[in-house]
């Protein structure tokens, strides 16, 4: 009999609501070799065209199918930085699971999990990170340090570059620090993860705002021969719609970060404070509004709503963030367009006017628009509102190097395969340069920045 | 670690601190910011950068403590350190030369007012200071302001020193008296500054003032610090801190600033209830 796709246990639902622990608990070394041995070994393996980051798949997997766990580890490491924190948050159906051969009849190969495990595997021997054989190499900056940045860091340094990260805020991580929450992506990992990229040499300069504290020009001024812009995405998006500044309407940036970044659930313990709304509605339907609504569940609400203009299948989310919040108990509106915030008389909100929507033609991004239904407004009660619908490139750096030059919505443009900028020696990817998107493809962009800064710099030596 | 050099005392609740940080110190100009964190459990605070020192690599920060992070900053003496301190953050104060400029502070923001007395009057306009305080012992940099202005006026509430009245009462005598200021700048508390606001608008003085919004990051990632300036939203951190005062909505200001009292005061009791130093 075949063996069945793996499942990892999880926190049960009433339960994690009350905590802010991580929900799923990962394979047991008995499940993952029995995970493992689906895999059918493809000599072609499109699972690896499938990953970002070319990571090679099979091999990792078949040294978990022989017990060799730090072995699959290694593997890992050879062309991922943080397998851990991929391993949980990457949308795998989307990529290697997508084209696992297995998928065609039946499960693709738990990919994703197989990765968590591995990437966890604790066995007291894990080889410290090599440093480059060549110290001597020029120096290169890194300006963020999110999943594109760490990446272009870490791949620099093993080619030999001297690296430095300069990061706006107290701590390093970008996104993964401050939006994803703890239940879904501990901070303890993305703390391990980032401490390996540290002993392969990299230097962190953490409250360093480039643009700010310290220019480019500086930058270059001061050694740097090419420079790595990883700024991500950072300017939370509003409606524009009345009553968006009422008192208990957050940004989602602003509430997570609260909660992730300056730990505001434990508060007074910690000083940063945050809003506990009993009836919370969330406004979006990526994994931003998820996120937002399980921690609103988390911070006591009795209630949490999910706002989404367009329907359930049109939703960007992961399928199993979706199932993971319907599990908690979060409820879900579709096709409704929130059309004004209602003010309780003091200045703070009370409750969200909003409109019936359904679905019409398709729109630019192939998505069917949602349009309004006359004659379908009607008011939800809540007091806490968080606005989920998307950020933008954060303007700061840009702003600093005006001869940049810019595309959509001010991302940088960067020639996708080398990540080169228009102003030279200067480099881009992830979210700065796409848009928000994902942290592995913010990985990939900075990978392949990383080889594009080699060339660059190998062709100015000789 | 950022390393105080130096720890002032300037009235019961008010410290003066000498900071290392080389590279702000290097790069600030008047009007701009710093974040800083405390300590491990603190929160991220905007502080007006009063000013710097570049051969020595310092700036200076003056601390009104009014809440725990403050508090916690008021406890600190020379040669102990803040965990984070980031900047300079925020645009810069527009300065030209315009004539007349008359700097209005109050309370704490005396000392926030500071830099931009000297940088407008460095631009070559003839620069007045009107400062106010509660009362005598509350009022701070004196010496300081009286230095950096072309002239000072003083006013305290209780009428202990100065002159007996609030800073706008100085504001329109000079306009009664015809000496209208060609331009004006206030810092202070929100009253204070849409009193300022109330007054300069039928005369058509242009008037900038420096919003203390609420912040976390100070780099606009968060929108916490939004407000509303003719009528759009503005983020207070990167579109600001300055916007013209004819402008603001004072209302939602005030609104905004009340967001956290609750918790604020908790937080406060609990750590005055461990500030010797319990867990903390
Ligand atoms: C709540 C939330 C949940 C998400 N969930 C998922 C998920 O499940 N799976 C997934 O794949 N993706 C998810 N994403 C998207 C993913 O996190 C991003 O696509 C990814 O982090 C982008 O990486 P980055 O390195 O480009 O930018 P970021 O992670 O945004 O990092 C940029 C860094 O640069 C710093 N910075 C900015 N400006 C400056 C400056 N001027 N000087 C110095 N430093 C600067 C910032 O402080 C930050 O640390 C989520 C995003 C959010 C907000
Ligand atoms: S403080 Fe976060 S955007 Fe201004």
């Amino acid at each position: 009999m075949k063996t069945p796709r793996q499942k990892m246990a999880e926190q049960d639902p009433q339960e994690r609501i009350a905590n802010f622990d991580e929900v799923p608990y990962g394979y047991t070394p008995e499940q993952a070799q029995a995970e493992a041995a689906r895999c059918l070994q493809c000599q072609k393996a499109p699972c690896r065209a499938g990953c970002p980051v070319e990571i090679d798949i099979p091999a990792f997997i078949l040294a978990i199918r022989e017990g060799d766990f730090a072995a699959a580890r290694e593997k890992l490491l050879e062309t991922n930085s943080l397998p851990a924190v991929c391993g949980r948050v990457c949308p795998q159906e989307d990529q290697c699971e997508k084209v696992c051969v297995l998928a065609k009849k039946g499960d693709p190969v738990a990919i994703g999990t197989l990765e968590r495990f591995a990437a966890d595997w604790k066995d007291g021997e894990e080889a410290d990170p090599e440093a480059g054989s060549a110290p001597e190499k020029a120096k290169v900056a890194v300006i963020g340090a999110g999943p594109a940045g760490l990446t272009a860091a870490a791949d620099l340094a093993r080619m030999g570059y001297r690296v430095t990260i300069f990061e706006a805020l107290h701590r390093p991580g970008g996104v993964l620090v401050y939006g994803i929450p703890e239940f879904r992506l501990p901070k303890a990992i993305v703390f391990e993860e980032v401490e390996k990229v540290k002993k392969m040499g990299v230097e962190l300069e953490l409250n360093q705002v480039v643009g700010a504290t310290l220019s480019v020009e500086e930058l270059f001024d001061s050694g740097f021969e090419a420079v790595f812009v990883g700024t991500g995405a950072g300017l939370p998006r509003f409606m524009g719609i009345p009553g968006e500044n009422l008192n208990g309407v957050y940004s989602a940036n602003e509430y997570l970060t609260r909660v992730n970044l300056m730990k505001a659930f434990r508060f007074p313990e910690y000083d940063t404070p945050v809003i506990r709304g009993e009836k919370v509605c969330v406004i979006g339907g990526g994994n931003v509004a998820m996120d937002s609504a399980r921690t609103a569940l988390r911070l006591g609400a009795e209630e949490v709503t999910i706002v989404y203009r367009r329907s359930r299948a049109e939703a960007p989310a992961r399928v199993e963030e979706v199932h993971h919040a319907e599990q908690e108990g979060v409820i879900f509106k579709f096709l409704t367009l929130p059309l004004k915030y209602l003010d309780d008389g003091n200045g703070w909100i009370r409750g969200m006017e909003c409109q019936g929507m359904e679905l019409g033609e398709p729109d630019d991004s192939g998505r069917r628009r949602p349009v309004p239904v006359p004659g379908t407004e009607f008011t939800i009660d809540c007091d806490l509102a968080v606005v989920a619908i998307g950020n933008d490139p954060n303007p700061l750096l840009p702003r600093a190097l005006p001869e940049l030059e810019l595309g959509w919505k001010g991302t940088i443009v960067a020639d996708p395969e080398t990540g080169a900028a228009s102003v030279p020696g200067v480099f881009a990817g992830g979210d700065i340069a796409t848009g928000a998107a994902t942290v592995i493809e913010a990985m990939g962009a900075g990978k392949k920045a990383a080889r594009g800064i080699d060339r660059y710099l190998s062709a100015r030596k000789s | 670690m950022y390393r105080i050099v130096e720890q002032e005392r300037l009235t019961p609740e008010a410290v003066r601190l000498r900071i290392e940080a080389p590279r702000i110190a290097r790069r600030r100009q008047a009007g701009q910011f710093v974040v800083i964190r405390v300590d491990e459990k603190g929160e991220r605070i905007p502080l007006t950068i009063v000013g710097s020192d570049p051969e020595a690599g310092t700036i200076t920060l003056v601390v009104q403590e009014v809440g725990t992070s403050t508090r916690k900053l008021g406890r600190l003496r020379a040669g102990e350190a803040i965990l984070d301190l980031t900047g300079p953050l925020g645009r810069p104060t527009e300065v030209k030369k315009w004539g007349r400029v008359a700097c209005l502070a109050g309370g704490i923001g005396t000392a926030e007012v500071l830099p931009v007395v000297e940088a407008v009057r460095a631009a070559g306009n003839t620069t007045l200071a009107i400062v106010g305080a509660r009362t005598r012992e509350l009022l701070i940099l004196e010496d300081e302001m009286r230095a950096a202005a072309d002239g000072l006026y003083i006013t305290t509430d209780d009428g202990s020193y100065g002159r007996h009245g609030v800073v706008t009462d100085v504001l329109l005598d000079l306009i009664n008296d015809g000496a209208v200021p060609d331009r004006v700048y206030a810092i202070g508390p929100v009253p204070m500054m849409k009193a300022v606001a109330d007054l300069t608008r039928p005369y058509g003085i242009p008037t900038e003032i420096s919003l203390n919004a609420l912040m976390v990051d100070g780099t606009g990632m968060c929108g916490c610090c939004r407000v509303t300036v003719g009528g759009e939203t503005k983020f207070t951190c990167v579109d600001g801190p300055d916007f013209d005062a004819h402008q603001v909505d004072f209302d939602e200001l005030v609104q905004r600033q009340k967001i956290y009292l609750g918790q604020e005061k908790r937080s406060l009791e609990e750590y005055e209830k461990c500030a010797g130093g319990c867990r903390r």
